[in-house]
């Protein structure tokens, strides 16, 4: 399972890095970036849903 | 402000500063997301009021059909010496592509959540002096006392201006945000004051450069060239007015909400680790900024036959009432998990200030309710909204413990 973030859509709204900042942060325009190569466990993936579903660019992706 | 006939019918003539729209807006979208989601107006020279989320959003992504020349709906759709787009008076929030990645890509850095997170020790200082002024008196506002401080002692620190000149922007504010609805010779004269205080401001940081955004835009280079004067002015106008009436807006809100609400402040004052999602909660009930865009040619959108340089009122306000977006639209809801408002806008011109706005309203919020926590309206006078595109109580009277 993986999340990663469509750098294309992402328009920096920072809610990802904020809700999941053990998955996201954010670069140095406040772009939110995936940390590490974004491989989602059993834990982690309801966290990067939650990120996901207040996305308000829908930028967030996970596949699984 | 003008006599002007009072609106009948939203769908038809809709007027975002009639008073019935100016107190209570909410029902008035309602009622249009059911049977005009498109609501039309000859007023203003013509313009379009979507009530959806899924126009809103659908416009503020399409900026190929939709320009930002201008963001305020007033009398005036060609005012003088406004530079064409895509730059506009105002960059970047005037700006559309290709020039306004240029603009705002300039500007992010210092927006950044790692510089604006390094405010928050100064911004508690500032929030803790305005409520010591305070101390001893049972009835407050909670706006013109308190909120109405806060974005003003940030900004000037920020574009580095004296920090007593909070009482100066708040006048600029009412002139460009406010006062719309003058005609344009009437309107054009109000902004000389402005003109004149930031042309004094840039000779000063001409002559003495030091570390702060006013500086940061004088000396900035792109391709090799410095921006044009009206750019830098006009990015400072812009942060200015941005980052005051809006950020107070939703501070006030959200005190107003905890002062209406008493179980709504206890659950704050309790457990303060939902303070991250009654901010965003707070942000999508009572969004303060409707921004607005210019119909770039003729064409058919939604289903209704625009205009050149018909406006358009892009209520994200309304999207984030829209109950096909939102579960409970219409509640709040302290705790809400799932919320994607649209406070900040959609798509590229995203409030490059949003992490300042909501450092400033969490400390705002925090400090106020640690130093009272409890405290209702004062029902002997009355809470006053403003007008205009940025929505917010300008007066918030308040009965405080002593
Ligand atoms: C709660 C407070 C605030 C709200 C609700 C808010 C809302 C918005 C919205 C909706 C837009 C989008 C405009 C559009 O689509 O045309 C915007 C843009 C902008 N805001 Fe804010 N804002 C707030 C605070 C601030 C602050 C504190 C600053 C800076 C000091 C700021 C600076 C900007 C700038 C520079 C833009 C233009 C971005 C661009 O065009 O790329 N805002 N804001």
């Amino acid at each position: 399972m993986r999340v990663s973030i469509d750098t294309e859509i992402c328009q920096g709204q920072g809610r990802c890095f904020s809700i999941a900042p053990s998955i996201f942060d954010f670069d140095e325009l406040g772009n939110g970036v995936v940390i590490g190569d974004g491989t989602l466990s059993d834990e982690t993936l309801s966290l990067a849903r939650l990120a996901q579903s207040n996305c308000p660019e829908h930028a967030i992706f996970i596949e699984e | 402000m003008t006599d002007k006939k009072p609106v009948k019918d939203f769908a038809t003539d809709w007027d975002h500063t009639d008073p019935k729209w100016v107190n209570d807006p909410y029902p008035i979208w309602q009622d249009l997301r059911e049977r005009c989601p498109v609501a039309h107006t000859d007023r203003y020279g013509g313009g379009w009021f979507p009530s959806t989320h899924e126009v809103v959003s659908a416009i503020a992504n399409d900026t190929e059909h939709f320009s930002s020349r201008l963001v305020v709906v007033t009398n005036n759709k060609y005012p003088e010496g406004s530079p064409p787009a895509p730059i506009g008076g105002a960059p970047p929030i005037t700006s559309d592509p290709p020039f306004h990645a240029l603009a705002r890509r300039l500007l992010l850095p210092a927006f950044a959540p790692g510089p604006i997170n390094a405010l928050e020790p100064q911004i508690r200082a500032l929030c803790r002096r305005h409520l010591d002024e305070l101390s001893g008196e049972q009835i407050i506002d909670a706006a013109s006392q308190y909120a109405q401080f806060i974005p003003p002692g940030v900004i000037a620190h920020m574009l580095g201006f004296p920090s007593e000149d909070g009482e100066i922007f708040r006048d600029f504010v009412h002139v460009v945000l406010d006062l719309i609805d003058l005609s344009p010779e009437v309107r054009a004269p109000l902004f000389v004051p402005m003109g004149e205080y930031f042309d004094q401001q840039i000779a000063d940081h001409v002559a003495h450069p030091r570390d702060d955004l006013t500086s940061y835009l004088l000396n900035v280079e792109v391709a090799g060239e410095k921006l044009s004067p009206e750019h830098v002015r006009g990015t400072m106008v812009l942060i200015l007015i941005a980052g005051i009436d809006t950020t107070w807006s939703a501070i006030g809100a959200s005190l107003w909400h905890l002062a209406t609400h008493p179980e709504d402040l206890a659950r704050l004052v309790n457990e303060p680790d939902l303070m991250p999602l009654a901010i965003e909660e707070f942000l999508r009930f009572y969004a303060p900024v409707t921004m607005a865009r210019l119909v770039k040619d003729d064409m058919e959108f939604a289903g209704c036959p625009m205009k050149k340089d018909d406006w358009i009122l892009l209520g994200f306000p309304a999207a984030n009432r829209d109950p096909e977006a939102f579960e409970d639209a219409d509640k709040f809801i302290i705790d809400r998990t799932i919320n994607r408002h649209a406070a900040f806008g959609l798509g590229i011109h995203r409030c490059a200030g949003s992490n300042l706005a909501r450092l400033e309203l969490r400390v705002a919020v925090e400090e106020f309710i640690s130093r009272y926590p409890v405290f209702e309206l004062d029902s002997s006078k009355d809470v006053t909204w403003a007008q205009g595109q940025v929505r917010g109580p300008r007066h918030i009277p308040l009965r405080v413990p002593v």
